[in-house]
């Protein structure tokens, strides 16, 4: 460990940025006394925070920014005139056992620019985990990329080390990902995606059979979609979700607002801020997906493929369905109140719950942490009837509820109009 | 009005509540001795603390609540609040009372208050678990300093002694003047007989105390928390609603 590793890191941090994923959560694994670590399971830790609001969970890192390839929409592509590093594997395992042992950090996700091939650079990032996990005794998280094209014998062996294996899909359409990408293409991600959910699943049913049969991947896998760089609509963009989502093993799918990084490349538009509300309301989506029992073609369709950037999907659902509402609290089961704009899933457990002792009314539902300036439209409670959104109509409701545009004058303010016209 | 005067311990509360039901009057507010009391009032009862009596109200209370709603009381005393020992004196009063348990009646304010205190407790418990810094002694002890919010520190230890179970370390409350010290075996209270060492009041080692990689490795993290940071995106409503200022004085990399 030298003043050599800091400029490496650096080097290494700064290429890795860009992969959103954080999240330590899947496992639980105690510790094995006397050993290093553990994985706390749930929602996992978040150490710090990153003054663009992202989370610090893992040591977010590449092991080498040097790559074959030439993405148009990636820092690390070869055309690119960027300081170049490669960490060794024993300097990478080190700092992860020390950040770890100060608390800095809950694990390791590690990724790599492709060198050579897509084998050996897996082969590399497997050593990694494996050291970590062997020779060290580490039990903390370890996030690892699997490398598109890699064979299944190593993304079988990077199973029994890792927490969570990921594939980036990056752009959602195969012909775009050829325009942007020309020596990928999506066969190159759904095979690992696949050895990855047969791993599991054959896994699985051997620690029925044997209860010693280590685990393979226990916090399953992620993926990733860059958002703005190409003309894919919403719609796309969620109809692939949800399909991913239908496989037993993924766990999240992450968006990225595309971030111009390589300015220069006429294939790739310019944006002046990334698409930040976008991302933002396809989070959005993806909980209703997750969390809300909601189905994508509810989201968005045919004549709607696009997501509101004003208001945020659930309400859009209202707006669109008013012929559902209002919805009585203290009667209505407990799906279609976590359909209701303003009551996520934590009020909505306590209005099931709470419910049973006394019927609820506006003052007890707003303790409860429901947030009435939305949810007021579209309920019946415990109170006298209120304008909801059949009265008021879908559209005037959205008028309130919709973000008031800033003004840019003071109207108060007297001014005189002085033109020299006149 | 009466009043009942009791020592601020949990025991304490749990003996008031035993102690009100065998006199059959309820205190409407509770002080300890020594707080100034209120302009008019009809009695005064002084309660001593007995360990029978508390464990019998406890193990009574286990009877009408989950064990999480049990574990959840002490979270809520530990909080520190003024007046939490009054709301928990009615909740209990009120569990006690109901023929079913109360505890998901959140239409109730107690209930609720409570509630939501819990969660504050289990948030600072949490922020403890994200944001204790080590730093390497040349002893080779790691050394954390914190000022926690509510006195949330006893629950996080278990966390702390799974996890880094093969080095020593000792993590120190320096506003409440104690803290926990892990010795590779088990983990136990320590308080300092001299309070006024440099480190035990700024949080910080001095350099001659550290071990000789520890510069080096705050370096790095420091670098490393710069570097990740995507300039496009920069969001410090959000970095400081994530990570509040008040724990800034004791994080290595906001330094």
């Amino acid at each position: 460990m030298n003043e050599n590793v800091l400029a490496k890191l650096k080097v290494l941090a700064e290429s890795a940025k860009y992969d959103v994923s954080c999240s330590s959560s899947g496992t639980v694994r105690r510790n094995q006394s006397g050993t290093l670590g553990n994985t706390v399971g749930g929602w996992g830790i978040c150490h710090s925070f990153a003054e663009d609001g992202r989370c610090i969970s893992l040591l977010k890192i590449m092991l080498t920014n040097y790559c074959i390839y030439d993405c148009a929409y990636c820092i690390n592509r070869r055309s690119n005139d960027i300081p170049r590093a490669t960490l060794s594997v024993s300097e990478l395992v080190n700092l992860t056992i020390e950040f770890y042992r100060r608390n800095y950090i809950e694990g390791l996700f590690l990724s790599s620019g492709v060198v050579r091939n897509p084998d050996y650079t897996m082969e590399r990032l497997v050593k990694v985990a494996k050291d970590l996990r062997l020779i060290h005794q580490f039990n903390g998280y370890i996030h690892l990329k699997s490398i598109p094209g890699a064979s299944r014998e190593l993304v079988n062996e990077a199973g029994l080390y890792a927490d969570r294996l990921s594939v980036n899909i990056e752009i959602p359409k195969e012909e775009n990902l050829k325009l942007l990408a020309p020596e990928k293409d999506h066969q190159s991600v759904y095979q690992p995606m696949r050895y990855i959910q047969q791993g599991v699943l054959t896994n699985k049913e051997d620690r029925k059979k044997f209860r010693h049969v280590p685990r393979f991947v226990p916090a399953g896998q992620s993926t990733q979609m860059i958002v703005g760089a190409t003309a894919e609509s919403d719609k796309d963009i969620l109809y692939l979700s949800s399909s991913l989502y239908r496989h037993p093993t993924m766990k999240r799918v992450y968006y990225s607002g595309y971030i111009s990084v390589n300015t220069y490349d006429k294939r790739l538009p310019t944006l002046k801020q990334p698409p930040l509300v976008r991302e933002n309301r396809l989070y959005q989506a993806d909980w209703l997906l997750r969390f809300y029992q909601f189905k994508v073609e509810e989201i968005v369709d045919d004549s709607y493929l696009d997501l509101d950037l004003e208001i945020d999907p659930k309400l859009s659902w209202a707006l669109r369905h008013p012929e559902l509402f209002p919805i009585d609290i203290n009667r209505a089961e407990y799906e279609m109140i976590l359909r209701i704009p303003g009551i996520g899933v934590k009020s909505a457990r306590q209005i099931v719950a709470s419910r049973r002792y006394s019927r609820l009314g506006f003052y007890e539902l707003k303790k409860i942490g429901v947030v009435m300036k939305k949810a007021q439209y579209f309920i019946t409670c415990n109170e006298l009837p209120t304008r909801t959104v059949n009265e008021l109509t879908p559209a005037g409701v959205r008028k309130m509820l919709a973000p008031k545009p800033k003004k840019k004058t003071d109207e108060r303010q007297l001014i005189f109009h002085f033109s020299d016209d006149q | 009005m009466t009043l009942f005067i009791y020592d601020h311990t949990f025991e304490g509360l749990l003996t008031c509540v035993f102690d009100a039901y065998f006199r059959k009057t309820f205190p409407s507010q509770l002080l300890t001795e020594g707080e100034p009391l209120p302009l008019f009032y009809d009695e005064i009862v002084r309660i001593a603390t007995d360990e029978k009596k508390a464990r019998r109200v406890w193990r009574g209370l286990g009877k009408k609540i989950s064990k999480h709603a049990l574990s959840s009381l002490i979270y809520c005393w530990l909080s520190e609040l003024p007046q939490v020992d009054e709301m928990l004196f009615r909740y209990i009063r009120k569990a006690i009372d109901a023929t079913r348990s109360i505890e998901t009646n959140f239409a109730d304010p107690d209930v609720l208050g409570l509630s939501k205190i819990y969660k504050k407790v289990d948030g600072e418990r949490i922020h403890l678990m994200q944001f204790v810094r080590f730093q390497k002694a040349i002893d080779g002890t790691f050394f954390a300093a914190v000022e926690p919010q509510f006195n949330a520190l006893p629950l996080a230890i278990d966390h702390f002694t799974d996890r880094f179970a093969d080095q020593r370390w000792l993590i120190y409350d320096i506003k409440r003047q104690y803290g926990y010290y892990y010795d590779l075996k088990e983990t136990e209270e320590v308080t300092f007989e001299d309070p006024h060492q440099a480190h035990l009041v700024t949080g910080m080692l001095n350099e001659s105390l550290m071990d000789h990689d520890e510069k080096l490795f705050q370096t790095l993290w420091k670098t490393y928390f710069k570097s990740i940071c995507i300039k496009e995106r920069l969001n410090s409503k959000k970095h400081k609603q994530d990570m509040p200022v008040r724990y800034w004085k004791y994080l290595t990399e906001k330094q």
